[in-house]
Order: structure tokens, then sequence, then C-alpha cells
């Protein structure tokens, strides 16, 4: 182990932001995360950022999760207060040299046919397949329904 | 980025497009149409939106307008199956509630099911559970429901998927009345939280 990659791992595990990230190629697929579900759902949704070094745009085109019978990716837009939500068929271009954020009020994955509901504290394995980068494992961190956005930035705790 | 392609909008004024325009990427659940410049009087000479309904709660007893009077209430409608925009809202309102400490008690938060074909009580009871904080959950026969959307100026349209399923486009805005029934205020999500706690609390002392 360099002192690079020592020093490296150490900033990881000091900060809660950077305890999970995924990467794989020039994707990185950072702190992935989700609301727990009421008893009753089989919907859920998760969250993450993608972040592409590449010079090349890259597209995240599905997602699939061993808890959902079905993974896509939905858009939701917000037009004079009305909110709309829509799959995005051809998924979610990551633009070369920058992000993509998945999060509350915007672009999201929707996990459908839930096995089970999500519970706080659960980890949900998931994996995005990109265009390019191929398959990159996440697994989204389940926080309370009643966290706030910010909540989450904090640290996720809940 | 949003390429949400839903032809049918339904202008409601100048100043909710304006807000719009500047937060759509990052609008979160309900917009403001006015924040605290447009004061209540003005609201209400302008017929805002509210009226008379009758539902029940998530235990079956009936809630009317009428039940409601004699506390300020925050309404906001939506359905369990929204993974995004309904909990986010719902998780905002029970902290603001928190946060009026021990005034809590003297509003009322009312969350309309806008899905009465699969909302049934025990869904919306389920949903609420989730959320620490007292909500009043309705549901009703959907005629019923369908009234009082159009008269609190709600905006719900069932949209089939691809998927075989189907989602529900709704107006995402949290609706404030006060004691005596009448429409108040609306509520911005992005409003900063103590702002928005002292506005709920004018409310709460009017």
């Amino acid at each position: 182990m360099t002192p690079r990659i020592a020093l490296a791992l150490i900033a990881a595990l000091a900060s809660p932001l950077s305890a999970q990230i995924a990467r794989k190629g020039s994707i990185t697929a950072a702190d992935p995360w989700s609301r727990a579900t009421s008893p009753r759902a089989n919907i859920g949704a998760g969250y993450v950022t993608v972040r592409n070094t590449s010079t090349q745009p890259d597209q995240l085109v599905s997602a699939t999760s061993p808890r959902a019978a079905k993974v896509e990716i939905h858009t939701m837009s917000l037009d004079d207060s009305i909110m709309r939500m829509r799959p995005l068929p051809n998924g979610l271009e990551i633009p070369a040299g920058g992000e993509a954020s998945l999060a509350p009020g915007g672009n999201h994955i929707m996990l459908i046919g839930l096995k089970s509901p999500l519970k706080a504290g659960e980890r949900i394995p998931a994996t995005l397949r990109f265009a390019r980068a191929g398959d990159v494992r996440i697994a989204f961190k389940v926080v309370g329904a009643g966290s706030t956005v910010a909540g989450v930035r904090q640290g996720g705790r809940q | 980025m949003m390429s949400v392609s839903n032809a049918r909008t339904q202008p409601r004024g100048v100043a909710i497009r304006a807000l719009l325009a500047s937060g759509l990427a990052v609008g979160i659940a309900g917009c403001s149409a006015s924040p605290d410049t447009n004061n209540r009087t003005s609201a209400a000479e302008h017929a805002g939106p509210g009226g008379g309904f009758k539902l029940v709660d998530t235990k079956g007893q009936t809630v009317t307008d009428q039940t409601l009077k004699g506390k300020p209430y925050a309404i906001f409608f939506g359905f369990t199956r929204c993974p995004d925009v309904c909990p986010t809202t719902m998780a905002r309102m029970a902290l603001l509630h928190k946060k009026l400490g021990t005034q809590a008690g003297k509003m009322n938060v009312v969350f309309v099911s806008v899905d009465p074909e699969h909302d049934k009580r025990e869904d919306i009871a389920s949903f609420l559970s989730m959320f620490d904080a007292p909500v009043i959950g309705l549901t009703g026969d959907p005629a019923e429901l369908k009234r009082m959307e159009k008269s609190f100026k709600i905006y719900v349209e069932r949209v089939p998927l691809p998927n075989g399923d189907y989602t529900i486009d709704h107006t995402a805005r949290i609706l404030l009345f006060d004691r005596d029934g009448q429409f108040a205020d609306t509520m911005d999500a992005k409003e900063p939280e103590d702002q928005a706690v002292r506005r709920l609390s004018r409310l709460i002392n009017a």
C-alpha cells in the first residue's frame, strides 16, 4: 500500500459523506441512498450522484436490483407546481467530465415491485448499467422516510 | 435535462411561472405562489382555493371542512405510491410541525390521497406512519375527491405508464388555511425552515 492510497483510505474512513463510492472506469457513483418505504408500499426511490471523468459522455441506460421486480430511471418535473413523473426510456446522460445527480425533486431510480419494504439502516444492492463504463454495483443506504434532504447530506443519519 | 413531454399545462399566474423558471431544476416539492407579500386578505378577495368537503380519515371517521375549523391547517394532496415528492413534502411538513414545539398541537396537518383507485385507508395510515407528526389522512368517494380537488385548485391526472402501471400528475403545493377555514397562503419547499416555522406560528397566533 503506497502512502497515497493509505492517506486516501484514511480520508475515506474519516468522512461520512465519502462512505460509499463505487467506481468503474471513468464512472463513479457516490452516496447512493433511499428512503424507507411504508409497510404497504411496493415501490421506492433511489438517489445517487454519478460522475464521469471521461472526455466522452456516458449513458446510464438501465438498472437492476435483487430487491425489486423492476428498476427504472425516472425524471420528475415541476411545472406550475404540478409534479409530473415519467420514465426515461433511454436513460440518463452523464456528460463528459460532468455529473448527473439523481436526487429528490429530479431524476431518480425507481424500484418497482419491492419484495419487501425498505427499512432504515438497510443497504439495498443494485447494479447501474452504463453504455460505456459497463456495470457499476452500488448499495442504496436506506434512511428514515422522515429524513430531510439536508439531513441526508449531513451524513444520512436517522 | 427535464424531458417531460406532457403538453397539458394550466397556467395559473405569472408569479408561479417566474418562481418555477428560477427553481425548476432543483425544485423539491410545492412552490409558493405568494410568499409573505400576498397577504391573506388579498388571497381571500380573489376567491382562493378551498370550500366544503366531506371525506373520511384513516379510522373511517367523517372529516369535513367544518370538522377542521377552529385550528389552522396545512393540507397536501398526494398519493402513497408517489416515491419522491410526497414523502419529501410530508417529511418537511413533519419537521416544521415538530419545530413548532408547544404550538404544534394548535394546528393540523392534513394529507388527502388523490389515488382512490389504490389508496385505501390502511395504505394512507401506513404511509403517514412513517412521519413523525400527527397527520390527518383523508380519502373518500372518488367523485367527492374530484370536487374537492377542483375547489382546492389541485390539478390531478392519472397517467398510464409504459410498464402497465400508472402515476398521478398532481399539484405538489402545501396550502395553508386559517382557523376559519379561509385560504391563507401556500408553502414553498425551498423556504428556510426557521422562516417557514415563523410563518406557521403567525398563522396559529393570528
